[in-house]
């Protein structure tokens, strides 16, 4: 029976809840799960203040309610699940390691910011910086699968080296930002500057994007490489369109070398 | 009151070496011969040292500021210091904040440290950072090879004017002595340019070259006295072959006193990159056969730090190099400053040599009070990481080990592996403490006689080296227990030291319109002012006798 959480009193400023992962969870009993201590604002207040608990030393969580103020949801996790009905906060599955996140709703922003390893899915709309490297880092998510099936927001993928985004929606400013490896797929286009100092990786989009002059036409081609990333993102039902795309260069501003490939 | 009984005493000032012998500390926090009544410190199967003094480092002022503020990550990752009765909070990690920096140097024993680059600009600024670290006592020097007012003096042969000028700086800034970053270079840096050699003028001038700042600032110093000779930052840091220039600087000297900033930096052969070696053989031999010049190594630390120096154009080389976050700030008429976050890794060939040549020179200069313990911090490694270096000066097994991480093509550019000298624990106390201290001219500092301020360290003996000088089981800042196993027990406020070297009153009025021309502040606003200083403790300037 997996540890399920109801929100019974909606807080009124962040609530940060890191501990809420599988890895915590699992060795945990109903008691000591309400007992935990979350802090509201600046406040340390008792999980069982905001949630009804149920369930205990389970690997797989689940919430319910409206939880956009809730934070760090899953932070570093390795293992088990973590299911969202409803809305989700800010940070959530950053830094984890292995795992699974779904989430029934929209979710904040930094969704995997400089994740290792695992799988995360929203069924709605995300924030920015996406898979993201924070404020200073060098890197952002570094291995993982995160999937977006409505839109996103500003730098997707900023700073990632490694690990695929899909994104169903449409993006906005400066997807793949900074990009050093790592593919992201966008399915409906994004706004500007994409791919702004990318240095390696590949963005692929199956709609027109407003290319940077800092990028070079190189060819239309169909990649080799396309069909074994369907194979990948296949068991998730998402499709992609083998080809022909227009190829890319850039940013030659770095000077880098990634790719934009443009379904022609 | 306090007595410490049953521990091995290493105070080479004083020529004691382990000998089993009470210590005793009087209320004014000094060393006396004797107390009756006071506290009873039972230090059997420990070993007592004088507290450290790290005799270059970089924990106050604009650029370890702009380091705090270019690496967030490392923030994020680091230690952090909740706040309790004693203790305030803090972080710890590449760069410290100022809370922090007191309590990781009391933490491993260290009582006294040399801030090594301050502009006068900037000074105000430092001073109060300084009084924001607890514990330690504090001194700072000021940056003048690239002081466009004093370069004007040299450039146009007026020595005299030029000592004034100097004596005038160090008041205002409330130093403690003279520090010289690539004389001219930074200068030229404002050009675009930098100096790579002591005979071609600096831009901007037409006489001036950097051998000739070296001469005269190295002379300026011990005309007036100063307590610690001109500190100096050779030119060409860091770039392959430039061990040529560090001996070249060395030659101009000309016999005056001088300490060699993190020679480590400077001790390199080769023509390029793909050729760097390291020539410490050469450098320490120099040392060996100079009693007039003291160096701190400058140690190299494979991991994550965060460069910061008034060495601007060797910063933009270095961000060039890595492509790392490069921050740059020129400081007006005075000097300048890069900051670049990096990460030395052993299986990077220049940084293998690196970490081998800091060791090199620690083992090739034979005399230890010629040669001090340093990572430049935080350049070549975090001040809290000394305990590794210490273990690996005292062990050459250790050492044997750490050399099988490295590349093979490494082995035959360094001198490490033929080294099997091992530094006893005497040794360790003259180049951690004793040796800094006297270098610094700081009499009543690294040693424990009578007179001498009470601060001492007591290390628990054991196997693992860097165990025991990572957490000293007591900690004594004069007179006052404030670590004692493992936690701070106090924090009291440490003293500034400062000179005030004689000067020609009628300098203030030849600097003014000087000034008021090109500096973007009031002159009047200039000066840092003495009330600023919490606890100030001025020492003497004993210039040498007229005949």
């Amino acid at each position: 029976m997996p540890v399920t959480l109801r929100l019974k009193r909606p807080p009124i400023v962040p609530l940060e809840a890191e501990f809420l992962s599988p890895d915590v969870l699992a060795t945990l009993s109903h008691a000591e799960i309400s007992a935990m201590i979350v802090h509201h604002g600046k406040r340390r207040l008792p999980l069982s203040e905001f949630f009804d608990v149920e369930g205990e030393r389970s690997e797989d969580l689940v919430l319910h309610g409206e939880l956009h103020k809730l934070r760090w949801v899953g932070r570093g996790m390795r293992r088990g699940s973590i299911t969202v009905h409803g809305t989700i906060g800010m940070h959530l599955g950053a830094y984890m390691r292995g795992g699974r996140i779904d989430v029934h709703g929209n979710a904040g922003d930094w969704i995997g910011a400089e994740m290792k390893d695992g799988t995360i899915r929203i069924r709605g709309n995300a924030g920015g910086q996406i898979g993201a490297a924070y404020r200073g880092a060098m890197s952002g998510m570094r291995n993982g699968l995160i999937m977006i099936d409505g839109s996103a927001g500003l730098e997707v993928g900023m700073r990632m080296r490694r690990g695929t985004i899909v994104v169903g929606g449409p993006t906005r400013d400066f997807t793949g930002l900074q990009m050093k490896g790592g593919t992201i797929l966008l399915r409906s286009g994004a706004e500007i500057r994409t791919g702004a100092w990318m240095q390696r990786g590949t963005i692929i989009s199956l709609k027109p994007l407003q290319m940077m002059p800092t990028f070079t036409y190189s060819t239309t081609t169909t990649p080799g490489f396309l069909p074994l990333l369907s194979r990948h993102l296949a068991p998730h039902g998402i499709t992609l369109p083998t080809g022909p795309y227009q190829l890319y260069r850039g940013d030659r501003a770095v000077p880098g070398k990634g790719e934009i490939l443009v379904l022609a | 009151m306090i007595r410490i009984t049953g521990g091995k005493i290493y105070d080479p000032a004083q020529g004691i070496d382990g000998q089993v012998r009470d210590l005793c500390i009087d209320d004014t926090g000094k060393i006396v011969e004797t107390v009756s009544g006071g506290r009873i410190i039972d230090a059997t199967g420990m070993v007592i040292f004088p507290g450290g003094v790290d005799v270059h480092t970089h924990v106050a002022g604009g650029a370890i500021n702009f380091a705090r503020a270019m690496t967030p990550e490392d923030h994020r990752r680091t230690q952090a210091f909740i706040r309790t009765k004693t203790r305030r909070s803090g972080l710890g990690g590449m760069a410290p904040t100022t809370f922090a920096t007191g309590y990781l140097y009391a933490g491993m024993g260290f009582t006294t440290v040399n801030e090594a680059a301050v502009p006068v600009l900037s000074a105000r600024h430092t001073h109060e950072e300084l009084a924001d670290i607890p514990i330690i006592d504090k001194a700072s020097l000021t940056l003048m090879a690239n002081n466009e007012i004093l370069l004007e003096q040299l450039e146009q042969g007026e020595y005299e004017r030029a000592k004034q000028v100097l004596s005038w700086y160090l008041w205002a800034a409330k130093s403690y002595g003279v520090k010289a970053v690539n004389p001219g270079g930074v200068k030229a840096w404002k050009y675009g340019h930098d100096a790579k050699a002591l005979d071609t003028p600096i831009d901007g001038y037409h006489r001036l070259t950097p051998g000739q700042i070296v001469t005269n600032l190295a002379r300026i110093c011990d005309d007036l006295g100063l307590p610690h000779p001109v500190h100096l930052h050779c030119n060409n840091l860091g770039a392959p072959g430039n061990i040529t220039t560090t001996l070249d600087t060395l030659a101009r000297l000309e016999g005056h006193r001088a300490h060699i900033a993190h020679s480590q930096y400077h001790a390199y052969g080769g023509d390029g990159w793909d050729t760097m070696c390291s020539e410490t053989t050469v450098l320490a031999e120099y040392f060996n056969s100079h009693p007039n010049l003291t160096t701190d190594a400058g140690v190299v630390l494979f991991g994550d730090t965060v460069t910061i120096t008034a060495d601007g154009p060797w910063q933009h080389l270095l961000y060039k190099l890595t492509g790392r976050k490069w921050g740059n700030l020129d400081v007006e008429n005075e000097t300048g400053c890069g900051i670049v976050p990096y990460t030395y890794r052993p299986s990077n060939v220049v940084n293998a040599v690196q970490w081998a040549a800091g060791l090199e020179l620690l083992l090739m200069i034979r005399d230890p009070w010629q040669v001090f313990l340093s990572t430049d911090h935080p350049n070549g490694g975090c001040f809290w990481r000394y305990p590794e270096i210490i273990q690996m000066l005292m062990s050459a097994e250790f050492r044997r080990e750490c050399l099988k991480k490295l590349p093979d093509r490494v082995k035959s550019r360094i001198k490490l592996p033929e080294l099997d000298r091992e530094y006893t624990l005497l040794e360790i106390a003259t180049a951690m403490s004793a040796g800094p201290a006297r270098a610094l001219g700081l009499t009543h500092k690294g040693h424990l006689g009578v007179g001498a301020d009470a601060d001492v360290v007591v290390y628990e003996e054991q196997v693992d080296i860097q165990q025991m000088f990572s957490h000293p089981r007591y900690v004594i800042k004069a007179g006052e227990v404030v670590l004692e196993d493992g936690d701070i027990r106090e924090a009291p406020q440490g003293k500034e030291f400062l000179v005030r070297p004689a000067m020609d009153p009628a300098t203030n009025d030849f600097i003014r319109p000087l000034f008021e021309d090109c500096y973007t502040m009031k002159f009047e606003h200039y000066p840092v002012e003495l009330e600023r200083i919490e606890h100030p403790d001025l020492r003497d300037c004993q210039p040498p006798a007229t005949s």
